[in-house]
């Protein structure tokens, strides 16, 4: 069992992610994390999931996908050279001064910017792969999280290959 | 300008539609109205359930796309059933609804359900058309999807002002572009020689066929390809027809409820070369003592099916029919695996079938051989669910693919008696038959209406035992003789029928079946013949449920 990144290109058409997730949790898969947006081609869009299960799942459900009609084509990322990235915000409580600065020396260390200041909090907006989110995590956790939100995971080849509808 | 109806009725003319199955309610009103003057026959059902049972019983008899129509809400949520047992089997259905109107999506609108969002676990593929230009080129996507690769049913959900707005003239796309969908027809031939080396090694292998061979009309290729090379065949629940039963390389059905040497034969083959079929578990038992011997060859048009429950050596995703003539093409004729066969011979000469014959009881066993006897495979025989349907798949002996009609997937009881109305549209010139249980007709017994409306020949034989027989059986076995509602009070069927203007008799007598039948096929009109069975009759052999599928019960000592 290990996180397996899929890279979905998928037409952009009313009801096509859940189609795409209806799948998932029938045959019993859970989602770690989803991210959907437009893509290069104008009627199309990519989904990144990450889904955790043994290679014979994962081909499983590939192929399940892959027999959706509005799936263009299903790529497992996980075992290619590739760059996979993840924004989080953080909210923290922030209402002393000295700690305000100690937070702020964390975010210089993980290049964390500071997108909002008020108060009593300060969010943290944080663009990395999974370990550095989590460090990153448990070290504000100290101070206090009072929300926490992540866009889910995105992945792309690293090199020339691509997941696009070309074969 | 047209409106958005006529354009659907000139679309599914487009595609060839001769028989809609249907029932018209409020928001398919603008379609009824242009079906009113249409060259389309409407066979109007009692229930959407028999529309969608119908749409499928006429595919499966026909090879061609069979087309249901409901409306909204409820009228839409009754073709569930039908559309999921489609899709179990891989049946070509366009099931069309009626919505509410656009401006009202999403509202609780009067008579409103989201089928789109019902549907999709149960359908190929699926759409709400939101504008009336679409509709030609959505019918057509819908009828090519339907009606290739794997077949399965397709559902087009049409709001009622798309069905109402007029517009100019519709482009009609020349071809389907889907630019996600293409199916792969021809086997690769790399994988196609590594199987043709493996069946000129194995000294015991057993073809395991189908319902993908009666799909994709690969009957005579599959007859010529086990010819050629003298390998046995054993067929599922949905194979049955691909080869005549009565061939010499036919072991018949597999499985929960298959023959013993067909089990033998699996569980001792040293090559399985599967076609059109999926390892589904009442034909594997337990999936790690399924095969335990043998290499497995898998053909198959869906890749997802390929490895899904057991492993497999050589994996060729196509369409059976052409993988199939590239395999005779391939393959030299060998000799035959002489030890094999005769252990086979064996197999079938010491443990047949059998029942209790000579008793003077009324058998159920003994209707379906005599029914066999009289009609002699020329016929469409349908079933519904349970031991009617195991008992006509063990002694009925079929010929030809496309004549015997049963939900194996889905298991659905009721389905049989609308998919017997539909078969009958598909094949006119032949006898058709359900196959009933007491419990099964009782689930859309209301069909009565529409056979008697149309008159439409179909043969309504049920095997009475006053229970649900197979549930029953399960209780005799498993637990205890519990009988825990499965006793069903007498019906008299015969009366059922006589109100709705259809003629029956009843039949309690083995020396009266013959007659009876023969009463029913000589009527021009439907009949219906209650035959009051013994009522404890069971269905053997019978692998239970997890076990080995060579631990039956009810065979023969092994010798």
């Amino acid at each position: 069992m290990k996180a397996h990144t899929l890279s979905i290109l998928v037409e952009n058409k009313a009801g096509v992610l859940s189609r795409v997730t209806g799948l998932f949790s029938r045959r019993g898969f859970n989602i770690e994390s989803l991210a959907v947006g437009p893509c290069e081609e104008q009627d199309m869009s990519r989904i990144t999931i990450v889904v955790i299960g043994d290679d014979a799942q994962v081909e499983q459900v590939m192929k399940q996908l892959n027999k959706l009609i509005d799936v263009i084509k299903v790529s497992d990322l996980t075992d290619n050279e590739r760059v996979e990235r993840e924004l989080v915000m953080f909210k923290v409580t922030a209402d002393q001064g000295t700690i305000r600065a100690e937070i702020m020396q964390i975010a210089t260390i993980f290049r964390a910017q500071i997108v909002d200041v008020g108060a009593k909090s300060v969010i943290l907006q944080v663009v990395g792969d999974t370990d550095k989110i989590n460090a990153m995590e448990k070290l504000l956790r100290q101070f206090g999280i009072k929300e926490l939100i992540r866009t889910g995971r995105i992945g792309i080849l690293r090199g020339t290959k691509t997941v696009t509808s070309s074969k | 300008m047209k409106t958005g109806a006529k354009i659907l009725i000139e679309s599914l003319q487009r595609e060839g539609v001769d028989t809609i199955f249907g029932y018209p309610g409020g928001s398919v009103l603008p379609i009824y109205d242009e079906l009113y003057d249409s060259p389309l026959r409407h066979i109007l059902v009692r229930h959407e359930q028999a529309a969608a049972h119908a749409a499928d019983g006429y595919a499966r008899a026909s090879g061609r796309v069979g087309v249901c129509l409901a409306t909204s809400g409820p009228g839409a949520c009754n073709l569930v059933t039908g559309i999921a047992t489609a899709y179990m089997d891989s049946v070509p259905v366009v099931a069309i609804t009626g919505q509410v109107p656009t401006t009202m999506l999403g509202n609780d609108a009067f008579q409103e359900s989201d089928i789109q969002g019902i549907t999709m676990p149960i359908t190929k593929h699926n759409y709400l058309v939101k504008d009336t230009a679409e509709i030609p080129r959505v019918v057509q996507e819908a009828f090519y999807i339907a009606g290739t690769g794997r077949q399965g049913p397709v559902l087009i959900d049409l709001p009622k002002d798309v069905n109402t707005r007029s517009i100019k003239d519709p482009v009609v796309p020349e071809k389907v572009v889907l630019r996600g969908y293409n199916p792969t027809y021809k086997g690769n031939k790399r994988q196609i020689d590594r199987a043709i080396e493996l069946i000129k090694e194995a000294e015991r292998p057993l073809i395991y066929a189908g319902g993908g061979i009666i799909s994709s009309n690969a009957s005579p290729e599959l007859v010529e390809f086990a010819t050629k090379i003298g390998i046995p065949i054993t067929t599922t629940l949905m194979g049955i027809g691909c080869i005549p039963c009565d061939h010499p390389l036919n072991l018949g059905m597999l499985g929960m409820h298959g023959t013993e040497y067909a089990n033998f034969a699996v569980t001792e083959c040293d090559l399985l070369i599967a076609i059109g079929a999926r390892f589904d578990d009442r034909v594997t038992g337990k999936i790690d003592t399924f095969a335990p011997r043998a290499k497995v060859i898998h053909i198959d048009i869906d890749p997802a099916e390929i490895g899904k429950n057991k492993r497999v050596d050589v994996p060729i995703v196509g369409d059976v029919k052409s993988v199939l003539a590239d395999m005779i093409a391939g393959l030299k004729k060998t000799g035959a695996c002489d030890a094999w066969d005769k252990k086979i011979l064996h197999w079938k000469q010491h443990h047949p079938l059998r029942y209790g014959k000579d008793d003077g009881c009324l058998y159920p066993q003994f209707i379906i051989q005599q029914m066999n006897e009289l009609l002699k495979g020329d016929a469409v025989i349908v079933s519904e669910v349970g031991q009617n349907q195991m008992w006509t798949a063990q002694y009925f002996c079929f010929r030809q693919p496309r004549t015997w009609i049963t939900s194996g997937g889905l298991g659905t009881m009721g389905y049989g008696f609308p998919a017997a109305i539909g078969a009958h549209f598909a094949r006119p010139d032949v006898p058709v038959f359900d196959v009933a249980g007491d419990g099964s007709i009782q689930m859309n017994i209301q069909e009565m209406g529409t056979v008697a409306q149309y008159k439409i020949p179909v043969k309504i034989a049920i095997l009475n035992n006053m229970y649900l027989g197979m549930v029953r059986q399960w209780q005799e076995l498993f637990y205890d003789r519990r009988y825990s509602f499965t006793e069903l009070p007498p019906v008299e069927f015969v009366k059922i029928a006589q109100a709705y203007g259809i003629d029956g008799i009843k039949v309690e007598s083995s020396d009266d079946v013959m007659t009876a039948l023969k009463a029913a096929v000589d009527c021009d009109g439907p009949f219906l013949l209650d035959f009051r069975i013994e009522r404890e009759e069971n269905v053997f052999p019978m692998v239970p449920a997890g076990a080995a599928i060579n631990e039956m019960i009810g065979g023969h000592p092994r010798s």
